[in-house]
């Protein structure tokens, strides 16, 4: 199942191309890139690892594509994703976000139905990659 | 460099060059050649840096290649981006770090690099206190330095090799990495002394080859330096009388033959103390009572000139004081 996460991710892969052209975009408006990876995918998983620090000071998105190229060949089994973050006073939040790597398989979620009283159900999501401990997952 | 290429995209080509792919055939270089940006470029060069011949040389040689190599690119003629990195070695105050400076946005101009923006870094931004603290600090660097020049002034303190417990040698190897893989993403600019530099590159051995531009910033002439004096002084709104032309032309004759002098920069120096005596002057002037006008402000004499300690045979003139607290 192809995991859904962050602007783009209903678009095919981005190529690396259309990568830069979006980190330079990022940069112009004055939003600082980061890159950030992981292997649980749950959508309510926050806590990405980060690659490096936050790229304040950068010009040209060629350093931040550098980046995102040693983070893939460091984790090609990992989630990788960029985050442009505006540091405008008042926005202060990432303005763009989206993901640039994937592992080759993806095994989805498995959907967890609780009984509770009164015959109501609760539910919760599963990644069938997470029931591996971490860092063996998806085949790493 | 974003030029769209013939043989790729042919529908938005560069218009009538297409078509002409056999040998002979005649193309209409004018539209290149006569790049507005590439003239203003090279003329602004000639008009603010006095002599320096072999370096504008230089600069006119590489822009004439990226010219041309755009030229051969709507034959569809790769031929990859040329090596760009340049060592600029000469002794203090010949210009290095001014045409550094420059260089970026040449370059910028001539489309080579995608930014032109310039960082200028010394030993302290590139090499580590501690083990594993030199990677991630030349790391930062370089990144940031990407799309335009990276400047490393007084390159030759990076590496030393007496002390092996010295960092340094982590930052030279990864700027040799970067020297040579990432060439279209940014040019790397060492300046240093001649001796040093010299020295360095015996030490680092493979760093000499990857640099494809080794420029020497000679000496200037007395004429040299009064050309720069008078577009200094232009610079900041004074004019020489001709006898105060004289003395100053003396002035740099004397100064020139003592030790520490340093081109361009001695003769700033020494235009900033006669401006201060001018300024006593003409404060003195105005405090006897007399009406200044605009012409009592902008004129430097003989006197202020000649009230320099260079000619009593003293010391090296005051100016030592300002050359060592640069």
């Amino acid at each position: 199942m192809r995991i859904t996460q962050g602007t783009f991710s209903y678009l095919p892969d981005l190529t690396d191309e259309e990568i830069e052209n979006q980190l330079s975009y990022g940069i112009a408006q004055g939003w600082a890139p980061s890159i950030e990876f992981t292997d649980d995918p749950h959508p309510r998983n926050v806590y990405w690892e980060m690659w490096g620090m936050p790229m304040f000071d950068i010009v040209d998105a060629a350093a931040a594509l550098h980046e995102v190229r040693r983070c893939r060949e460091a984790f090609p089994n990992h989630y990788v994703r960029v985050s442009l973050y505006d540091p405008t006073l008042g926005r202060q939040t990432t303005a763009l976000q989206f993901l640039v790597n994937r592992p080759d398989d993806e095994p989805g979620f498995s959907l967890d139905r609780l009984e509770t009283a009164d015959r109501r159900i609760n539910y919760t999501l599963r990644p069938y990659a997470a029931r591996k401990p971490h860092g063996s997952r998806y085949g790493g | 460099m974003a030029e769209p290429r013939p043989a790729e995209m042919p529908s938005l080509g560069t218009g009538m060059l297409q078509g002409h792919q056999n040998d002979d055939s005649f193309t209409d270089p004018s539209e290149i050649l006569e790049d507005p940006r590439l003239e203003e470029v090279l003329g602004k060069l000639d008009r603010e840096l006095v002599a320096l011949r072999g370096v504008k040389n230089r600069i006119r040689e590489i822009a004439a290649l990226l010219v041309i190599d755009r030229l051969r690119r709507s034959f569809a003629l790769e031929a990859g981006p040329p090596t760009l990195h340049m060592c600029f070695t000469g002794n203090p105050g010949t210009g290095k770090t001014t045409v550094a400076l420059r260089m970026g946005e040449i370059l910028h101009r001539l489309g080579y690099v995608r930014k032109g923006h310039l960082v200028s870094v010394t030993r302290d931004d590139l090499v580590g206190q501690y083990v594993g603290h030199t990677a991630p600090k030349t790391n930062e660097v370089l990144k940031r330095a990407m799309g335009g020049v990276l400047f490393i002034d007084e390159a030759y303190h990076i590496y030393r090799v007496d002390n092996e417990r010295d960092y340094g040698q982590e930052t030279v190897e990864m700027l040799l990495q970067v020297m040579e893989n990432r060439r279209e993403d940014i040019v790397v600019i060492l300046a240093g002394y001649k001796g040093h530099m010299d020295r360095f590159f015996n030490d680092v051995p493979g760093l000499s080859s990857r640099i494809g531009h080794h420029i020497d910033f000679p000496d200037y002439s007395i004429e040299e330096l009064m050309e720069i004096a008078h577009l200094m002084a232009e610079e900041r709104n004074y004019v020489f009388t001709e006898d105060a032309e004289k003395a100053f032309e003396d002035y740099l004759r004397h100064r020139k033959s003592q030790p520490r002098f340093a081109n361009g920069r001695s003769v700033r120096n020494a235009l900033d103390r006669v401006r201060m005596r001018q300024a006593l002057r003409v404060y003195e002037m105005s405090s006897k009572g007399r009406n200044l006008t605009k012409n009592d402000l902008v004129t430097i004499h003989a006197d202020d000139v000649l009230k320099s300690r260079v000619f009593g045979g003293g010391a090296y003139d005051d100016e030592e004081r300002s050359v060592t607290s640069r």
